[in-house]
């Protein structure tokens, strides 16, 4: 049954419901696909038995007639950002070791309750800061792919890499992610599959472990947009847990993919050129635009005046909900503790000892930008070039329908390649982020290779709660690709 | 806006990470060039701009004030460092 992994999630989803295989089958096809792939480091923990268990109950619900939908019996991996009932959930940092959640984050429940099957937790970047995976505690995920004639290990991408690369590895049909200020898409291009982050609101962020609350967004992975629209109307729906989950229905997001984008306006923000960028992407940008055209789209040039701003503007926000959200951490009633002089003492030698470097940073520059003094010229100000970049956004959506730009200013990189220097890292989502800081949908659409032969793709950002249009553009996008690629298996073990 | 290491280590202090020397020097240029770099901001004009304060505009809901969850004492401690007799056990605060 080594085959059954090679099908995508919809192509499951078909084979269940024609009885073709077992969720059972399916379930242990993707166990051993994950038993094999050890050596990425994307799976730190492995439910193997709860996989089987939740595929059994699959299966006995199938054979009374009373199948739960699209998700039942599809094997998934849950970024380690979710907190899952009696399964160490720790955000890949040393701090929350061991701890396990009494409670199921919203979107995983939504998932079960649709008859998903739980494969493991993938590992992230700590606290989902990053954009290698690199700063995970528990050491970095290698991505599937390779430069073609270099061993070297590539890193998939952050924070969500672990997801990521389990999906571009065949194990588990689709992942959960988190995308804070890129953490869906990006990783989603290192490793040549779609992701999609919905619009803020759409899902609940009850049960994520925070760590910019006004940024935060949970999304899925998929091999195609479709398997990514299946799993992310699974997760999606309004929570009361969440006050900013926003209560109105959800689409049906597989059925709006009808890959017909007649008359369909695509802008194309003249901004999203960054210096130094290769002319790899700048060609892919340039046939996207072209078969957007040849599917008779209406190519409209417009302009986002502050895209510029925007990591910086995240490198404020991002850091000062992040100092607030993580001062729970502080070794009374979960995680590490490290006993200092007093109660204070304590604090600070289980924060020093539990945080990893790029946490710390982003505390202190997050404590620095909040304290009395600075308040006004950071904050304040980065809160009204929030402003400037959302209303950016609403005067473009004005002419158009959604908007067509490069998904990352390059293809993956090596392990250690981008270490040193946290701005050169940061710029790595600057595509992403204006998106993340206007709450708005975006998805990425693998399209081609670069000539070293890693994957390359292009991101479609829409309107508010427009992820239908969103999708159906990607959808036409990926058929008009043709993109195929996948990794050579070269980890199986 | 420089930062020194005086003020390196009163941010530690507010962030509750103890910090050493070697790290002082260390955080201090590195957040510098951070911030060095966010003040490109200040080349925005933003006189006439309210800041955003909310991301998808949507009234806050409201509920009925009363309890919906409770009885997890046990649900509460199950993770922390230390307990006893149903509480969480910290260093002694008062002398």
């Amino acid at each position: 049954m080594a085959d059954l992994v090679d099908l995508d999630l919809a192509a499951a989803r078909d084979g269940l419901a024609n009885k073709a295989f077992s969720a059972a089958e399916l379930a242990s096809a993707h166990i051993k696909a994950m038993e094999a792939a050890r050596n990425l480091n994307a799976i730190i923990v492995e439910t193997p038995e709860r996989a089987l268990a939740d595929a059994k109950a699959a299966d006995a619900r199938r054979a009374k007639g009373a199948s739960l939908g699209a998700m039942d019996g599809i094997p998934v991996t849950i970024k380690d950002l979710f907190c899952t009932r009696g399964i160490e959930s720790r955000a890949c940092s040393k701090i929350l070791a061991g701890f396990k959640p009494p409670y199921e984050s919203t979107v995983t429940a939504n998932l079960w309750k649709a008859g998903a099957v739980m494969l493991g937790k993938t590992n992230m970047d700590e606290f989902a800061m990053g954009s290698s995976n690199e700063t995970s505690a528990l050491g970095p995920v290698v991505s599937p792919w390779r430069r073609r004639g270099d061993n070297r290990p590539l890193v998939p991408g952050g924070s969500s890499g672990g997801s990521a690369a389990a999906v571009a590895a065949g194990i588990g049909l689709g992942a959960t992610g988190s995308d804070t200020g890129g953490s869906i898409r990006q990783p989603a291009a290192f490793c040549g599959i779609v992701g999609i982050k919905p619009t803020y609101g759409r899902c609940s962020r009850w049960g994520m472990i925070a760590f910019a609350s006004s940024l935060d967004q949970a999304g899925s992975f998929g091999r195609t947009v479709r398997d990514a629209a299946i799993m992310l109307g699974a997760m999606a729906g309004h929570d009361p847990l969440d006050s900013t989950s926003v209560d109105r229905p959800v689409p049906d997001y597989e059925a709006a993919l009808t890959g017909n984008v007649k008359g369909l306006r695509v802008g194309i923000p003249n901004e999203y050129r960054v210096p130094g960028m290769p002319a790899a992407i700048e060609e892919l940008w340039q046939q996207g635009i072209a078969w957007f055209k040849a599917l008779g789209a209406e190519i409209v040039d417009i302009s986002l005046p502050h895209t510029k701003y925007a990591l910086p503007t995240y490198y404020v926000i991002a850091p000062a909900e992040a100092s607030s959200n993580l001062a729970r951490y502080d070794g009374v009633r979960y995680g590490l503790r490290v006993d200092g002089e007093g109660v204070i003492g304590t604090y600070e030698k289980t924060r020093a000892a539990g945080f990893g470097a790029e946490v710390k940073r982003r505390i202190m520059i997050g404590t620095y930008v909040l304290s009395a003094g600075y308040y006004d010229a950071y904050y304040l100000k980065a809160q009204q070039v929030r402003a400037l970049i959302a209303r950016d956004f609403a005067q473009a959506y004005e002419k158009v329908d959604v908007i067509l730009t490069p998904t990352t200013p390059s293809a993956a990189f090596a392990h250690g390649e981008i270490a040193g220097d946290p701005v050169a890292m940061y710029l790595n989502d600057v595509f992403a982020v204006p998106a993340s800081l206007a709450g708005l949908p975006g998805i990425h659409v693998p399209t081609g290779l670069t000539s070293e032969g890693t994957p390359l793709g292009l991101q479609i950002l829409g309107r508010t709660f427009d992820e239908p249009t969103v999708l159906n553009a990607a959808h036409a996008l990926e058929r008009a690709a043709q993109y195929t690629a996948r990794p050579d298996s070269w980890w199986r073990q | 806006m420089a930062l020194d290491d005086k003020t390196v280590r009163k941010i530690a202090r507010l962030a509750r990470i103890e910090v050493t020397e070697p790290e002082v020097a260390h955080y201090a240029k590195e957040l510098n060039h951070i911030l060095g770099w966010i003040e490109q901001l200040n080349e925005v004009d933003t006189k006439e701009v309210a800041p955003m304060t909310r991301v998808v505009d949507v009234k806050l809901p409201r509920r009925p004030d009363i309890v919906t969850d409770g009885d997890k004492q046990a649900d509460i401690l199950a993770n922390a460092p230390a307990t006893a007799a149903g509480y969480f056990v910290v260093p002694k605060v008062v002398e």
